[in-house]
């Protein structure tokens, strides 16, 4: 069904002076993968931190315009609410090193206090981790702490770890730019899976995984959205000169 | 629903406590500045008696007798002096000899380890249990050595307490000799050894001019450490309150510090003007290992921030 | 030329043996302190000698319970009050770097480090002890001053190495500050925390200074931390002035239970940072 999950409308964002996103509006719907690219410092991960309230964590940095979350401005929602509503997996995968894979995984739950059955953490666990095409991998070591799992268990361990809240959207900052090919591909492969369930924006500096993985794909150059259309779209037939220049390797 | 609701409740409960503990933060913070503001307060306020009736000529006053409420701080200005700074001199060439050993020759490894390891040891066994040492040890070799050399055989004294209190200063010049040694930057070294340099000299002519500050920094937290310094001292040092006459019967004989004066006098100090003048010493001890101590730490942040 | 080249080598190798004599030559004074401490004092040692109050001068036997159980309760009080003040304090140093209030606070916690003991002794008789009296709580208040800036250091440099990632990982799960602080970053850094806490008891275990006008000495073993207590190295302290032997064999005896607290205090720091430090 066709339902705006995140919308923008002329939404800005600054570091002290330094006007980084500017004027953008954007509209993306529900169960899409949606690719966010462009140039370094084009203010696509500033952008997406906004989304989930990360960006004003950083002394200095400020926003303004209109960010909703369905309905509701995130802006005016109490953030701790936003970023349960919101996940994020990071660029380099930062499972908590002194919990196991089972706490790890319900680490939202946990350290925010959060009692509930053993038998409904079990299932959470073994769903996430499922989602997460983990579980065959570790089940049988939830107990152990995480260091013993590759690079990409360990991605793969944080995003199950943001699907265990059961959010709407899940942000993805350039997820696989530290991992190596295998661990790349397995999980691009999780993006097709997790759309079903989630709406999924992915920050990425990789052309050919935005291509590879996205519905719909958004281009930033210099704090403007430049363009924003299906993926096939915009690989083929750009609209913008920018975009075209972008995606022919002029500058990247 | 209702667990949503629930969930945004707990949500805006939880940014109230965030609130909270930020602001516990910052008391806590202050409760260090006010420690701070409030030792000087207190010692300023104390001392003002001294300060009030006897100026400034209060410190430089040779005589010092509680009795007659006469009171002059030299002879512990120069018992602090003293042993400060001949615990300085004799525990440099051992401080840096320890800093340039681990710093260079010898950076890693088990003897390297456990020179570091004993050397730190020095620095955590209790000034109590040094001067306790040496009062049975010590004492009586220093006596018969003062004998030898045709002095009044005290034992006790500014030597006595200079000996011990440089070995208890030595670990502080040497593990910050060490870390500043070991960060002179390798190109530098290369560039004398391409030259022919041998080690002696490129220790010589590249690490030390490059460390000389640091070094002395070391140094200055060494000597803030001796100023301060009361128990080791006071046990050791004699506590007699008036200056001799020769060098030798300042050096070998009985003497005090304005450390050593304020432990043994403080609790029998009955009136007003002898508590403020203990504790106008303890003023100036305070300035005084707070400068230093500043001093030394700023040298050493320029140091790892170059 | 060979010959100047000889000369300079040789004056090479001449320093090389000077430092290493002087740099291990410094170890002597130690070793012999050490051993002397353990012949005179283990010999001391026995269990009356550790459960048993002195007994009155010149009178043989009893033992330095009285200072045993002094020194553990006020250095328990002590950790007691600096441990979370000096952790929160840390946190907020670390949490904060370059605030106003972060630059004074460091500069007031590198001042508290270099006071000398004796002046912080004053200061809390002046604030404790002339309204209240001679107890154990304004010796224990004295030491948690002294306590504090070891811990706040270290827990401020613990946590600094912590990667933001850490903190950025919790945050964007919806938990709320203070439960990042206390549940992630904390217990990550434990090790370093927990080091910087031992070594600031081994510390003021062995602070005498402090104590001489605050808890004074207590020749009774006592509980009452509302009064006067004794401690260890006030009992050195005291029996080192002593003209009775068996005060001066005991005040060894003393020296040796301080110094083996000391050690395995400073050890377990070691150990532990050894231990953590390779995993991590």
């Amino acid at each position: 069904m066709e339902h705006t999950v995140v919308s923008a409308s002329k939404f800005n964002a600054w570091f002290g002076d330094n006007h980084v996103v500017k004027d953008v509006s954007i509209k993306i719907e529900k169960n899409q993968c949606v690719a966010v690219m462009g140039p370094s410092g084009c203010g696509k991960t500033t952008f997406l931190r906004c989304i989930n309230r990360m960006h004003e964590l950083i002394p200095g940095a400020t926003a303004k315009g209109s960010l909703k979350l369905y309905d509701d401005d995130v802006y005016n929602m109490n953030p701790i609410y936003v970023r349960y509503k919101i996940g994020m997996v990071f660029q380099r995968p930062n499972p908590f090193p002194n919990l196991s894979i089972y706490d790890n995984v319900i680490a939202g739950y946990k350290l925010n206090g959060l009692k509930m059955p053993k038998a409904e953490l079990d299932r959470i666990v073994e769903k996430s981790l499922t989602s997460a095409a983990l579980w065959n991998e570790v089940k049988d070591s939830l107990h152990k702490k995480g260091t013993f799992l590759s690079g990409g268990q360990q991605q793969r361990l944080c995003i199950a770890r943001a699907i265990a809240m059961e959010p709407e959207v899940i942000l993805f900052d350039e997820p696989t730019s530290a991992l190596d090919p295998i661990s790349t591909a397995s999980v691009e492969q999780l993006f097709h899976e997790l759309k079903e369930n989630y709406t999924l924006i992915i920050v990425t500096h990789n052309m050919q995984q935005a291509a590879r993985v996205s519905d719909k794909t958004a281009f930033f150059y210099v704090g403007e959205l430049v363009e924003f259309d299906d993926t096939k779209q915009m690989f083929t037939a750009p609209k913008d000169t920018r975009t075209q220049n972008y995606i022919t390797g002029r500058f990247s | 629903m209702s667990d949503k609701n629930k969930r945004l409740d707990l949500s805006y409960s939880q940014m109230k406590w965030e609130t909270i503990f930020k602001r516990i933060l910052i008391v806590m913070s202050v409760i260090m500045l006010l420690l701070v503001a409030g030792t000087l307060v207190t010692l300023i306020v104390k001392s003002m008696p001294t300060i009030k009736s006897l100026g400034i000529g209060y410190l430089w006053g040779k005589v010092w007798d509680p009795v007659n409420n006469v009171y002059g701080a030299r002879p512990f200005l120069m018992g602090t002096l003293l042993t400060s700074f001949t615990a300085i001199i004799i525990s440099t060439p051992f401080s840096y000899a320890v800093a340039i050993y681990l710093g260079e020759y010898n950076t890693k490894g088990w003897l390297s380890n456990l020179l570091k390891n004993t050397v730190e040891l020095i620095a955590a066994v209790p000034s109590i249990i040094y001067g306790f040492w040496a009062l049975f040890v010590l004492v009586p070799i220093v006596r018969s050595f003062e004998m030898k050399i045709g002095v009044t055989p005290y034992g006790v004294g500014a030597f006595s307490a200079s000996l011990v209190l440089a070995v208890m200063i030595i670990p502080y010049a040497a593990s910050l000799g060490t870390s500043l040694i070991r960060m002179v930057p390798s190109p530098l070294k290369e560039g004398a050894y391409a030259l022919g340099a041998t080690r002696f000299e490129v220790i010589r002519s590249v690490i030390l001019p490059f460390t000389r500050s640091g070094l002395f920094a070391g140094i200055l937290l060494s000597l803030g450490r001796a100023l301060g310094e009361t128990m080791a001292v006071t046990i050791l040092i004699g506590n007699t309150s008036a200056i001799g006459n020769t060098f030798k019967d300042v050096f070998f004989g009985p003497g005090n510090t304005m450390a050593s004066v304020i432990a043994n006098e403080f609790s029998e100090a009955d009136h007003d003007l002898y508590y403020s003048a203990l504790i106008e010493l303890g003023l100036v001890l305070f300035f005084v290992t707070v400068i230093i101590n500043l001093i030394g730490k700023r040298i050493i942040t320029k140091y790892t921030n170059k | 030329m060979d010959a100047r080249i000889k000369l300079r080598n040789t004056k090479s190798i001449l320093f090389k043996a000077l430092i290493i004599f002087l740099a291990f030559v410094i170890t002597l004074p130690l070793i012999v302190v050490l051993l002397y401490i353990i012949k005179m004092g283990v010999v001391q040692v026995n269990w009356s000698f550790l459960v048993h109050a002195p007994t009155p001068e010149g009178v043989a036997g009893g033992g330095i319970a009285n200072a045993l159980v002094g020194s553990l309760l006020m250095v328990g009080m002590s950790a007691i009050v600096a441990i979370p003040v000096g952790l929160l304090a840390g946190i907020y140093l670390s949490e904060n770097p370059g605030t106003r209030l972060a630059y004074y606070t460091g500069l007031c916690v590198d001042i508290l480090q270099g006071v000398p003991s004796i002046v912080v002794g004053i200061v809390i008789y002046f604030w404790i002890v002339k309204p209240f009296g001679f107890s154990a709580i304004s010796g224990s208040i004295a030491l948690a001053i002294m306590m504090l800036p070891i811990v706040v250091r270290s827990t401020e440099q613990t946590l600094l190495l912590l990667p933001d990632s850490l903190k950025e990982a919790a945050l964007s799960l919806g938990v709320p500050y203070h439960r990042v602080i206390m549940k992630v970053i904390v217990p990550c850094g434990f090790a370093g925390i927990l080091s910087g806490i031992i070594l600031s008891i081994a510390r003021i275990i062995g602070e005498t200074a402090p104590l001489l006008f605050t808890a004074l000495g207590n020749v009774y073993i006592s509980t009452k931390v509302t009064g006067p207590m004794d401690s260890l190295p006030h009992l050195i302290y005291f029996y080192s002035k002593s003209p009775y032997q068996d005060q001066i064999d005991q005040a060894w005896g003393a020296s040796f239970i301080l110094l083996m607290f000391v050690l395995i205090l400073n050890i377990t720091t070691k150990l532990i940072t050894r231990k953590w430090n390779i995993q991590l």
